[in-house]
């Protein structure tokens, strides 16, 4: 497959799915905390803002870090996770996935949170009127109309996902065909002798993906915009 | 009876309005810009909520501060189509339609599409309709919700002139059709005069009178008219 070793192609196999895991995880929390930051206002706004932010701005190895204070064998939560229900989170794929989605999260929560300020909340009131439950007019008016918004952040949050390395490494290690995700093969091939036409290759297809993913969340902005000016 | 006694505080705007009419046929609501007509329909629908006071249509209390009642939107009964139809943009004619009945296709259905004239107009989506066209679908879906009242909040307001008469007969074929009462807003005072059989007029968020007939509104002292298109002034 496009001229790649068994070793680069279960690295791409494994970060696709790694960052699809992350993506589809991330999206309920994210799309709650988008509408609770977006709608509703309280004591505490500004620091939950700061909180979902703060991955933003933190090195991705302190990320990693936390993750590993707070859910390897040794911490509380992750001793009794493993103890009691058997799940293991630091150096697996697993924990690969949740250090991509903590990444990934304000990005994710951003763009669906713009989505939300860009309704128009006289429909959800016009909706009220037709008889419509509050769940109802989120699922069947806000959502839909939130659902571009989604899919951008989810496409961005997918690329940040792919591309993640220093949470990824210090949280899930570099394991091959179990955490060893696109740039940590990279990574790993560039510290090998003559590893370079291989990590030439992972290069490309990590800015492929990138460029894909950008390009994909960019089009889907613009239909969101388009769609707007339609309407108005 | 629709009984209105409430008082609402937004920035230096006030309102405090209070009226007691029949449940039948169509109120004009006439007042200039700011007068707080839209407010009260807000308040009346359930969108905002009074500072204080009381609201009942036909008996049943919507609101009423002392007693702790706010009955929702939703459970109102009130459909209200704005000057702007949102219509909503990820439906179809059809699909904005089967919101307001639950998703059934009744009798009410067939009768509410062929009323508004909305049998060629069903697989469009809201952005392909013209502004009538597009008001005309707000009318059938506030009236598929099986309304105990109307708000029509200047409806024809956004429309050229063609398309308001066009869909102001809509409008009274409605209104003889389905006895739906309704209270109507408009700054033209003809709409008032065509569709209307009583009209209440407002002034600054206070009452200022409920007359028995729609003809004598030209000669309201207190509602400057614009002559050149019978619109009340700003």
């Amino acid at each position: 497959m496009l001229g790649l070793s068994p070793f680069e192609q279960e690295a791409l196999a494994l970060s696709i799915q790694v960052a699809s895991n992350a993506v589809l995880w991330s999206l309920p929390p994210g799309i709650a905390v988008a509408y609770i930051l977006a709608r509703l206002h309280f004591p505490g706004h500004a620091v939950l803002n700061a909180i979902v932010h703060l991955p933003l701005v933190l090195p991705p190895v302190v990320i990693g870090y936390l993750l590993l204070i707070g859910l390897g064998r040794n911490s509380p939560v992750g001793g009794f996770l493993e103890d009691t229900l058997g799940i293991r989170f630091a150096f697996t794929a697993a924990g690969a996935t949740i250090a991509c989605a903590v990444v990934a999260f304000p990005l994710l929560v951003r763009a669906v949170r713009l989505s939300i300020e860009a309704i128009d909340t006289r429909y959800e009131a016009a909706a009220r009127t037709l008889g419509a439950s509050d769940w109802r007019v989120f699922t069947s008016v806000t959502l839909p109309l939130m659902a571009p918004g989604i899919l951008a952040g989810a496409t961005l949050a997918f690329a940040r996902a792919v591309s993640e390395f220093g949470a990824t490494i210090t949280f899930a290690a570099n394991i091959p065909g179990q955490t060893q995700t696109l740039p940590l093969a990279l990574y790993t091939t560039l510290q090998s002798p003559g590893g370079e036409a291989a990590a030439m290759r992972l290069c490309l297809l990590s800015v492929g993906i990138a460029v894909l993913s950008l390009g994909l969340s960019e089009w889907l902005a613009r239909r969101m915009q388009v769609n707007g000016d339609a309407l108005r | 009876m629709i009984e209105v006694d409430v008082r609402k505080r937004h920035g230096t705007f006030h309102l405090d309005l209070a009226f007691q009419t029949p449940v039948k046929g169509v109120l004009g609501l006439v007042g200039p810009s700011g007068a707080g007509k839209s407010t009260l329909f807000s308040l009346m629908s359930g969108i905002s909520k009074p500072d204080d006071g009381r609201i009942a249509v036909g008996g049943l209390t919507l609101f009423d501060s002392e007693r702790g009642i706010d009955i929702p939107s939703a459970r109102r009964h009130i459909g209200i189509v704005f000057q702007d139809p949102l219509l909503f943009p990820h439906l179809s004619v059809k699909g904005n339609l089967l919101y307001a009945s639950k998703g059934r296709e009744t009798d009410d259905f067939e009768k509410t599409v062929q009323v508004a004239g909305l049998e060629q107009l069903l697989n469009r989506r809201p952005h392909k309709l013209s502004g009538g066209e597009r008001q005309r679908v707000a009318i059938g879906r506030a009236l598929l919700s099986k309304p105990k009242l109307m708000l029509l909040d200047e409806p024809l307001s956004a429309l050229d002139q063609e398309r308001k008469l066009e869909v102001l007969e809509h409008l009274i074929a409605v209104r003889a059709l389905t006895k739906i009462p309704m209270i109507y807003i408009s700054h033209a005072s003809q709409e008032i005069r065509k569709i209307a059989d009583r009209v209440l007029t407002i002034r600054d968020g206070r009452f200022v009178s409920l007359s028995d007939s729609p003809i004598g509104i030209h000669a309201e002292p207190t509602i400057p008219l614009d002559k050149n298109d019978g619109s009340y002034g700003v």
